[in-house]
């Protein structure tokens, strides 16, 4: 076993110092020592995409990637997305469009819908769709995830 | 008393037939809300869990030794070492806790163990060393049927057996197993509580049938074992057995230690049950004029090593084995098969959905036979109030729309023609591999009808308490939330019945409240919601007869417009009620499968269009439009939300979903092989909904969970069928079944 690294993590704007063995996930890291466990696991090798979060602002799946390389990253995850008790676009169109049931799944479409829209707010439905299809829900058929995130796109719009 | 005059007249927000938002969305929008997967401990072990990597497996020896010696390994438990009952089971206790003499399928647990840390379990359970003896596995249902390993035997028989008609259409069908792939896996907490007993926080739809199958299997008094409501991430059927909640208990007990268990996704595949595997056999006659004068069925389904409910479902396949058509002659004999192959049970239409591919198939080969509109055929043989059911007699008591849903069906408006040129829209999607010239379009229709509430004389009753506070009202419920959106239907329910606005839901653990039986069966909106509405109705009438008032709302209780008692005094006494609630009563069925087994009905029908490449056996399922027997729609948002959701299903089921076998082994069980619909796999939908009053849920609502997965699948394989000109006898459909017929 190789022996534990200290590094430090940034998250959400806040400084994590963590002892992580290399081999260790971010997504682990972001669960079990920064205690951040909004970023859910579904499928643990890169194919649901709940645990999607934001790396300097691109969307990646946190299950993919070893905390080791992520420092000197800026880390967003979902527990970051409303500023001061207000609820993010995202969060405010997926809760009165019902854009989640079990919401399991959420937290990683909020961070992939974040994403995509902060780089690229005037995507079209269909470009959304396709950007959407990288993440898995179980509950919902998709369809109220797309029209929230529609809904969102058009309150982010400058 | 204080009294204050001139009352506003105000309707409570959020009452029924609205769309309130979900209370749960804000903790779930903000990462804050708790799974089971979150859950933590002072002092908190972790548990993993040791599994036969054989299908069928003599178990000569076991070896904890090594793992022990691993430093901070806590414990390893084996059959030896389960205090009570060495079994159990959701309907007949036949599932060893930890297999003792005998593996019987891939992923049976044989051993668990408990470290300090995750990793140590892993290796720990790595460690122990199982002497397995393979056996030859028994994975053939056919021969399983042969050597008479069943779980249960059904045979239904009504009417005159000695009628033929003019025409007759045969067919053999296959569902394949899907798997419910609730997005998170299996976790729990259980927690000591010093004194011998323990707190279990554990993903469930049912949290007292897991109490009494941990009280049994751990040897303990009723009172010890508390089950928690916890959250969960979906369920579909796959949360209604136990499986890590005795082995985390037993941990807890022996170390004395909170301990946690998560299952990994591939370790979900093995740890739940599936949908039963079916095989069906059809024979329907009619005469010239289309009407159903005979219906013989045969149904087989794979049960798999243990029984779970597979007699249940079996149950249920055999009953509505004719679907939502009248029939006055039938003959209909199913068999739940033991194997060695996975345990199947509860998902999402339970029995329900595989013999509707199959009679509605047959449906579709009549209208062929008879060269009839598929619809003309079925609303002439629709099965509506007043009618008995074909199969147990059972005479439709509540509302049943059918001809009213094959009607909306045909009402509604098809898409444009023609394929899309966009790629992602083709059949195949974004690989580029269909041409819009060779692909064709079909359009096709399924009905299907689903029992409501647990049937066969099942003593099936939720209670449910309505408490007032500072606030306003609390409905305390042990009925799971799995994200359907019970905490907001309840809540609904409550404020509608006491003319108050706030209103809240509060899961309590087994030992504050009664059953409220499972979140299954599309039952809860009915059953838990039946239970609040009459405990809100008798608060509401004690308050005012206590105050001698007339109304009730959130300023308190007024008489006349004087304010005779505000909610500050009202919430300083002691009001609440406790209800249970009963459905009607049903009984199990005669010999010839006769009799009132059900307590309610609802259907609904499908219309789906795809577009198929049949060269090379791809297909894009553009639309799934649907009409549905609703009763009310106490939430719409929500039951939209269900119909979408459970549509989805549905078309995985029809073209993409299934655990492939090989000699009892699972071989495909990760999301990279199990494959899921994403958003372009997801048609559009439009879907209407039927109300009408008469059912006995809560203002007349019906539950509305499981119909859209029933005939969404079967509506899906007509319209391929319609495309590609192929016989379509199998779901799911593969590429090779079209291109390669």
């Amino acid at each position: 076993m190789i022996p534990p690294r200290d590094i430090t993590l940034l998250v959400n704007g806040r400084e994590y110092s963590v002892q992580v063995e290399p081999r260790k996930t971010l997504a682990d890291t972001i669960r079990e020592d920064c205690g951040l466990t909004g970023t859910h696991l579904g499928c643990e090798h890169g194919v649901c995409g709940a645990c999607t979060i934001l790396i300097d602002g691109s969307p990646v799946r946190s299950c993919l990637l070893f905390a080791v390389q992520c420092q000197g990253t800026a880390i967003e995850t979902v527990e970051g997305l409303a500023t001061d008790g207000v609820l993010h676009p995202l969060q405010e169109a997926f809760w009165e469009h019902h854009g989640l049931q079990c919401g399991f799944c959420t937290p990683g479409f909020l961070m992939l819908a974040k994403g995509a829209l902060d780089e690229d707010p005037s995507l079209t439905r269909d470009e959304l769709r396709e950007v959407l299809s990288s993440n898995l829900c179980r509950c919902t058929g998709y369809q109220n995830i797309l029209i929230a995130v529609e809904a969102a796109a058009a309150r982010m719009r400058p | 008393m204080s009294t204050r005059t001139g009352r506003k007249v105000g309707t409570p927000q959020g009452v029924v037939g609205t769309s309130p938002l979900r209370p749960d969305g804000i903790p779930k929008l903000q990462g804050r809300f708790e799974y089971a997967q979150d859950l933590a401990a002072e002092g908190m072990l972790w548990a993993a869990t040791v599994r036969s990597p054989h299908a069928r497996a003599r178990i000569a020896s076991i070896d904890i030794a090594p793992a022990l010696a691993i430093g901070g390994v806590h414990a390893c438990l084996t059959a030896d070492d389960v205090p009570g009952r060495a079994t159990f089971g959701l309907e007949h206790p036949d599932q060893p806790v930890l297999a003792a003499q005998e593996a019987r399928f891939w992923g049976e647990p044989v051993a668990v163990v408990a470290a300090e840390d995750l990793d140590t379990a892993r290796r720990a359970a790595a460690a122990i060393e199982v002497g397995y003896e393979p056996l030859e596995a028994l994975t053939d249902p056919e021969e399983a049927n042969r050597r008479d390993e069943v779980f249960r035997r059904m045979r239904i028989r009504r009417g005159d057996q000695s009628v033929r008609g003019a025409v007759v259409v045969e067919g053999e069908y296959e569902v394949g197993m899907q798997d419910q792939a609730p997005l998170g896996t299996e976790a729990g907490l259980a927690v000591p509580d010093g004194q011998g007993g323990v707190d279990l926080y554990a993903t469930s739809q049912y949290v007292h049938v897991d109490q009494e199958q941990v009280v049994a299997s751990l040897g303990l008094r009723p009172d010890q074992v508390r089950s928690h409501p916890t959250g969960i991430g979906g369920a579909f059927g796959a949360r209604e057995d136990v499986n890590l909640h005795i082995h985390l208990c037993m941990l807890a007990l022996h170390t004395g230690r909170p301990v946690k268990m998560v299952y990994r996704r591939s370790e979900s595949f093995t740890g739940h049950v599936h949908r039963h595997p079916a095989w069906l056999r059809y024979r329907h006659e009619a005469d010239r004029d289309g009407r159903l004068v005979r219906v013989e069925a045969s149904v087989v389904l794979d049960g798999g090593a243990y029984a779970s409910t597979t007699s249940a479902v079996l149950a249920n396949a055999c009953y509505f084995a004719v679907g939502p058509y009248t029939c006055d002659s039938v003959a209909v004999d199913g068999v739940g098969v033991r194997t060695n192959n996975p345990p199947c049970g509860a998902m999402r239409g339970f029995g329900a959905v595989q013999v509707c591919f199959g009679y509605e198939s047959q449906m579709d080969r009549l209208a062929h036979a008879l060269e009839m509109d598929p619809l003309t055929l079925r609303e002439i043989n629709a099965l509506e109030t007043g009618h008995p059911l074909a199969t147990t007699g059972q005479v439709i008591q509540t509302p049943l729309p059918t001809v009213e849903v094959i009607k909306s069906l045909q009402a509604m408006p098809l898409p444009e023609a023609g394929p899309s040129d966009l790629p992602t829209e083709l059949p195949g999607g974004s690989g580029l591999t269909s041409e819009p010239q060779h692909v064709t379009r079909g359009v096709g229709y399924a009905l299907g009808i689903k029992n409501l509430g647990f049937s066969e004389g099942s003593d099936d009753y939720a209670q449910a308490r309505v408490r007032i506070t500072d606030s306003g009202a609390v409905v305390e419920t042990a009925a799971i939330e799995v994200g359907q959106g019970l905490v907001t239907v309840l809540a609904q329910i409550a404020r509608s019945a006491l003319g108050i606005s706030h209103v809240e839901v509060a899961h309590v653990d087994t030992s504050k409240i009664d059953s409220a039986g499972s979140t299954s069966a599309s039952r809860q909106t009915q059953v838990s919601g039946g239970a609040t509405l009459e405990a809100a109705q008798r608060l509401r009438e004690r308050i005012l007869g206590q105050f001698d008032g007339d109304v009730l709302d959130d300023e308190g209780v007024w008489r006349g417009d004087t304010l005779v008692t505000p909610w500050t005094a009202l919430a300083a006494g002691d009001w609440e009620e406790t209800v249970t609630f009963r459905h009607p009563p049903t009984t199990m069925t005669d010999d010839n499968g006769q009799g009132v087994a059900h307590a309610d009905f609802a259907v609904a029908g499908h219309r789906a269009v795809v577009d198929v490449d049949v060269e090379l056996g791809l297909v894009k399922v553009l639309r799934v439009d649907t009409a549905q027997d609703v009763g009310l729609a106490l939430n719409p948002q929500s039951v939209r939300g269900q119909i979408e959701g459970g549509i989805l299903q549905g078309v995985g089921l029809a073209v993409m979903e299934e655990l492939v076998m090989g000699e009892g082994v699972i071989l495909n069980p990760t999301f990279t092989d199990y494959l899921l619909p994403t958003i372009l796999d997801a048609p559009e939908v439009e879907a209407l909904l039927i109300e009408q009053e008469g059912s006995w849920g809560p203002y007349g609502a019906k539950g509305v969970g499981e119909p859209p997965t029933i005939s969404s699948t079967a509506a899906v394989a007509a319209a391929i069928r319609a495309a590609s000109g192929r016989e379509i006898e199998r779901v799911p459909v593969r590429p090779q079944d079209i291109a390669l017929p």
